[in-house]
Parts: structure tokens; sequence; C-alpha cells
């Protein structure tokens, strides 16, 4: 067995695809090109399944506490900017639509265009961040970040807040205010989550866009383009998602 | 034997930039549906009609950018259970919550 096993791990060695002829991207223990594209393909939805139930665990948190502490989450979400997380929106699905444009371009093997659509997707991502940190800031400067130094002030004295007071919040009971503190906890766990994947997509486009360059995608095997843009959806998904129930549905 | 070639008939689809450029319309259109919306008082149907919403942008993105609508169906099933598995943990969840005191105290 052991000498079989040599003389085949020989005869592997000098010649590899003696007998057999098949794209350098397939792997051998995959019988064709569509075999191992479904086959990664699944193994990317699961993952995102996995992150689905990520999410989700944060989603049921947040539906869970709200309807405990509702005037709390109410006065909370008045301090969001809609204006800032309506553009996020249409800069985050603006890149979705740039990402399905770059899978088209791998697929039509045009390589510049994927360059470009990876990195305009990559811009606007850069841009997601850069407005998230503007909210951020915001945030850290009025103590409205969950620690030792939170301020209930815009809650207890919500004439001395600008938001507050443009959206006519009365002063609340102190154990009421106090719950502020959930709401904004939730808010960074969301969307610092959704940010960190932000960042990981970025990173793993600035690697796609060298690679792009050096034509990796555009001789008939996309499916790291394809994976990725999967990716890349799901996280628009999620800010679908964040974006009404953060920003949008205490408003009125 | 009839599983794979079934298999083999089911050809990597390529979606036209004329499909991806409607959904984008598509979306756009919803956030701006979402965010007037949150401004007219509806009482409890403000968050339903925003997940309404955010479920068809949702469901827009999964068929169309993520070409599921043109997958293979091991794919179809593949998303189904994990929304419908996500669907019954939540339900499961809110079926603890409102039926004890929790939060009473």
């Amino acid at each position: 067995m052991s000498d079989s096993h040599a003389i085949a791990e020989s005869a592997h060695e000098t010649a590899p695809h003696a007998g057999h002829e098949h794209p350098s991207y397939l792997r051998h223990h995959f019988e064709s090109v569509e075999q191992q594209a479904d086959a990664t393909n699944f193994a990317m939805w699961l993952f995102l399944l996995t992150e689905v139930m990520f999410f989700g665990g944060l989603f049921t948190a947040y539906l869970i506490y709200r309807n405990w502490y509702y005037p709390a989450f109410v006065a909370a979400s008045h301090q969001l900017s809609i204006p800032l997380g309506g553009f996020n929106t249409l800069l985050l699905i603006t890149s979705s639509f740039t990402m399905a444009m770059g899978v088209w371009c791998a697929e039509m093997k045009k390589k510049s265009g994927l360059v470009l659509c990876l990195v305009l997707t990559l811009i606007l991502g850069l841009g997601f961040l850069g407005v998230k940190t503007v909210e951020y800031s915001e945030k850290f400067e009025k103590h409205h970040v969950p620690s030792y130094h939170y301020s209930l002030n815009s809650f207890l004295n919500p004439d001395s807040d600008e938001a507050a007071k443009a959206s006519g919040d009365k002063p609340m009971a102190l154990d009421m205010a106090r719950h502020t503190e959930v709401y904004f906890s939730l808010y960074f766990a969301m969307t610092g989550m959704h940010a960190l994947h932000m960042i990981i997509g970025i990173g793993i486009l600035g690697f796609m866009i060298f690679r792009a360059q050096a034509g990796a995608y555009t001789s008939g095997h996309v499916t790291f383009v394809e994976n990725f843009g999967l990716y890349w959806h799901f996280v628009d998904i999620v800010w679908i998602f964040l974006f009404p129930l953060l920003y949008l549905i205490s408003r009125h | 034997m009839s599983e794979e070639a079934k298999h083999s008939e089911h050809e990597h689809h390529i979606v036209s930039p004329k499909v991806y450029g409607a959904i984008l319309v598509a979306l756009l259109v919803g956030t701006a549906l979402t965010v007037w919306a949150s401004y007219v008082d509806l009482g409890v149907l403000n968050p339903i009609i925003a997940l309404a919403i955010a479920c068809t942008k949702a469901t827009l993105v999964v068929l169309f950018f993520m070409h599921v609508k043109y997958s293979s169906k091991l794919t179809k099933l593949t998303v189904f259970c994990g929304v419908f598995l996500f669907l019954t943990l939540i339900g499961m969840t809110l079926a603890d919550y409102v039926s004890r005191a929790w939060g009473q105290w």
C-alpha cells in the first residue's frame, strides 16, 4: 500500500495534470467547475446564516427592550440625525449597486470596469464610515456613550438639548431616563458590529482591487468576487433594518 | 442520475445591469418612502410599515443583488431555512416574554 502510494505521489509530482485537462482554479477534489462554484456558494450562504443569527440576537434584544422601556427608547432615538442616517443609507445602497455591477464586470471579463466598480464600492464604504464617525463623535461630546460618564441631561432637561427640544420631548422621570443608556448600548453594539463588518469588507475590497488589476477575476473564475458580493449585500441588508429601527420608528 | 442531469442544466445566470439599475431605483424609492412614512403619525402602524418596507427592500437585495432568484434549489432552500429558523427563534423568544411577568418590577 505504501509502495503504490509512493508511486502515485511521485507520478503526481512529475506530471500533476497528466491525463486530464482542467482550468488551473479547479481544485482536484471537485468534479467540475460548476460543482466547485455551487459548493463555495453554499458554504458562503451557510456563513451568512450564522451572521443572520448573530445580528438577529441583537435585533431581538432591541425589540424586547424597546417594548419594556418604550418612553426612554423614543426619547433616546430622537438624538439620532435622520439626514445623516438617510445619507448613509443612500451611500450603502449605492455601494451595493456598484458591487453588483462589479460582479457583472467580472462575469463579462471587463477588467477595468471591475476595478472601477470595486474602487467606487470602497469609496462609498469609506464615506459611510466617515459619516458614522461624525455621528459617533457627537455622541461622545454629549456624553451619550454608555459609561461612568453617561449624561442624562438631554432627557431630564429636554429644553437644554436642541435635538430633544426639536422633537418636543417632555422631561422624563429619573428611573425611565436612566434606561436611555440601554438604548445607546444597543445602538453602539448594533451599529458598531455593523461598522466592524464594513471595515473588514473594506479591507478585503482593497486586497481585491490589487488582485483585480492583475487580472485575477476576469479570466473566468469569479467565485471570490461573487462571494464577497454576497457578504457586502448582507451588510447592506443589516443596515436596511438598522436604519428604520434605530432612527425612524419613534419619530412621528 | 436525474439529479445530476438536473444539476448540469442549471446554468450560471448573468444578471444584466438593467436589472441592477431597476433594483437600485426601487431601493432608493423605498428609502425615501420609509423616511416619509416615519414622520406621519400612524400609531402602532409606524413600526409595522417601517418593517414591511425594510423586508421588501431586503427581499429585493436577496433575490437580485444576491442572485437567489437565479440560483440553484439548494441555495434557495438554504436561504429559506435561514429565514425560517430566525423567525422561529424570535417567535419562541417573544412567546416567553409575553407570557411571563418579566419587567413588571
